[in-house]
């Protein structure tokens, strides 16, 4: 039982753990999923933390269903989650998808493992970067964060809620294997000093939910506004349009739009040394764990090394990795699959400086230092 | 319509459906048992629907809220609403197609969780806006565009189904029984738990001109011919039964609800925290 003790702020958790009581600092409450590893930990920690707090936690018959009842929730009034891995995500595309059509609020957890198919199921990967980007079919843009920590485990589940309220879509909480299962410390803020964004709510006249305005309002049922939520092109009022050219460019371009237009303060990383260094390393999640260890090494050896860590994936931080490229002799970017956020780097750096994929797979084998401190001397010789 | 009153509770828009749906026979009936039971808005309801002809019945017709999910999906929808909102009443419109083939598991698993919601299944027994492809429910032998030689799949009985995964009212009527389905639909409405309510319906453009039953006048009469009252057909062989639609209430009975047990257990949840 972890009842969440008033007096002590440092906690010792696991990802899973973290990310589950995130949801509720958040304000989550309402949770669907389907068991599968090495995700399970969210939905067992929520099925046993959230009935206590007022919420609703329950398991669906697949994960189609799962992420259904969550955007459900959600237009009921709810703020709702899910959590999955690999195969999961895979199956929720469709409901994604919608979520993003219906510009319905919701957070979307993927701990990542080996694929493809079921792969390993307890190992390590990293290889739905891509998935979460272009996964559902249609045009679409994505907000995805990629947790480093068990802290961030924490923070950036309640960020993933803000940004869901906050631009009215679902949003990715796109972690790993071995940042879910990680044990550390974790320091908590006072629930009161942790900012916490709603949905915006319309004014009783009010009457167009669906892009009067680059985030509308949000309405919720039962409060007598009617809504018509539909997943077919539709206009302002949610009528839809089956065959109208002008209303399908306008929502459609609104919806990806608002995300780009946003994308200065949704980006978000870590970066150290970027305007001078010689040796850039571009990473996310449990591979960035690495690069710290590999920069401070290879700084000893004298190689000016510096890095940036993705906190969001989607929309990619361009323009630091652009500020890193005027530099940089040589770009390396580590990942746990065969090459996925590689092709991002290369559009954004393009030619001005030679970009090294560094790739690992299989049986959960993270990349080492030693491994990137070898290649980093291999290009820098 | 108007003059029935159920105008009332309908967006000015004009109605999709193609001369001689039953969907239209099904919206009346739904709507006229809604006003019979006292409601004079729709702004107590919440109405799911997937794809397929049938989803259009609510969405955007009904002045009410309403969401039209993805395929198949809808009483995964209206599990999250009617958790979150217990206070409304949450419909799902949907065909034979979206609720038996695509979506045939979450139909299932909400009859056994009994949850409390009433899901109104049109039965045209062919896939209809896709243009007439074999359905889950598409009679032995039946031409289709995807079973060109006949149909070699035997038909799934939804109702029978939901009857044994657990619902606690279940009936099936043809649009020919307009009134015994507007009767099942107050009933299913009043039900506490999961209610079912399966209306045979008659689609002449899909599925009638494959079968020779060119106009509604020749689908209606068919309906009519081949229905066979449940008190009567448990009295009859299978061999007899075969090609007959059994008509009638099958269940009408009290369970927990769903919600009842997931408050049920939040309310235990509170106290231990208390405790603790």
């Amino acid at each position: 039982m972890t009842i969440k003790k008033e007096k002590s702020n440092i906690e010792f958790w696991q990802g899973n753990e973290a990310c589950a009581e995130g949801a509720i600092t958040a304000g989550c409450r309402f949770f669907a999923g389907y068991p599968i590893t090495p995700s399970s930990e969210i939905a067992e920690h929520l099925a046993l933390r959230l009935p206590q707090v007022g919420g609703i936690a329950i398991q669906m018959e697949d994960e189609l269903a799962s992420l259904g009842a969550v955007i459900g929730a959600s237009w009921a009034g709810a703020k709702a989650m899910t959590a999955t891995s690999g195969p999961g995500f895979s199956l929720m595309q469709e409901n994604i998808g919608y979520a993003f059509m219906t510009e319905t609020p919701l957070v979307v957890v993927d701990v990542q493992r080996a694929g493809p198919a079921t792969g390993q199921a307890t190992k390590c990967g990293q290889g739905d970067v891509m998935q979460a980007r272009w996964g559902t079919h249609g045009d679409y843009a994505a907000i995805v964060l990629s947790p480093n920590s068990v802290q961030e485990m924490f923070d950036m589940t309640v960020r993933a809620f803000n940004l869901a309220e906050k631009f009215r879509m679902p949003v990715v909480l796109l972690t790993d294997e071995v940042i879910a299962h990680m044990r550390e410390k974790i320091v908590l803020l006072p629930s009161d000093k942790v900012k916490i964004i709603n949905r915006r709510k319309p004014k009783p006249d009010e009457k167009a939910f669906f892009g009067l305005e680059d985030v509308p309002s949000m309405p919720s049922f039962g409060e007598g506004f009617n809504i018509t939520v539909t997943g077919s092109t539709h206009d302002e009022y949610g009528i839809r349009y089956t065959a109208d050219p002008v209303i399908h460019r306008k929502l459609v371009e609104r919806l990806v739009g608002k995300i780009f237009k946003n994308a200065d303060e949704i980006v978000d990383y870590e970066s150290y040394n970027v305007d001078k260094c010689k040796v850039g390393v571009i990473s996310y999640g449990c591979t960035s764990r690495t690069v710290y260890e590999t920069v401070e090494l290879a700084r000893k050896e004298g190689f000016d090394a510096g890095f940036v860590r993705l906190k969001t994936i989607w929309p990619f931080p361009e323009k630091i990795v652009k500020k890193m490229a005027k530099n940089a002799e040589v770009i390396l970017v580590p990942e746990m699959n065969l090459r996925q956020i590689l092709y991002e780097v290369q559009r954004v750096v393009g030619a001005t400086a030679p970009i090294v994929p560094v790739n690992k797979i299989g049986g959960g084998e993270m990349i080492t230092p030693e491994e990137l401190l070898a290649e980093i001397e291999k290009r820098m010789r | 319509m108007s003059e029935t009153g159920i105008k009332k509770f309908m967006r000015d828009v004009p109605l999709p459906f193609c001369p001689g749906c039953g969907d239209v026979t099904v919206m009346s009936s739904f709507l006229n048992a809604v006003r019979e039971l006292g409601y004079n808005s729709l702004s107590k309801f919440v109405f799911c629907s997937g794809i397929g002809c049938a989803a259009w019945i609510p969405s955007p017709h009904f002045i009410a809220d309403t969401i039209h999910t993805t395929h198949g999906r809808s009483i995964p929808v209206a599990t999250g609403v009617k958790l979150i909102r217990p206070d409304l009443n949450v419909v799902v419109f949907g065909g034979d197609g979206d609720l038996t083939g695509i979506g045939l598991s979450h139909l299932i698993h909400a009859a056994r969780r009994n949850v409390d919601i009433t899901v109104i299944m049109i039965n045209n027994m062919i896939y209809g806006m896709t243009g007439g492809q074999v359905a889950p429910t598409t009679p032995l032998k039946v031409k289709t565009t995807t079973t060109p030689y006949g149909n070699y799949e035997r038909p799934l009985d939804a109702t029978r189904l939901v009857v044994e995964a657990g619902a606690c009212y279940a009936a099936r009527w043809t649009t020919a029984h307009a009134e015994q389905l507007k009767e099942a639909m107050k009933k299913g409405l009043k039900a506490k738990g999961f209610a079912f309510i399966e209306a045979v319906s008659n689609c002449p453009t899909a599925f009638g001109r494959r079968v020779g039953l060119r106009t509604i006048v020749n689908i209606l009469d068919w309906f009519k011919e081949n229905s066979v009252l449940l008190e009567y057909a448990r009295k009859m062989s299978e061999k007899d039964l075969e090609g007959k639609i059994v008509v009638g209430e099958f269940v009408h009975r009290e369970l927990p609800t769903f919600t009842e047990n997931v408050y049920g257990i939040m309310g235990e949840a509170k106290k231990n925290v208390k405790k603790s």
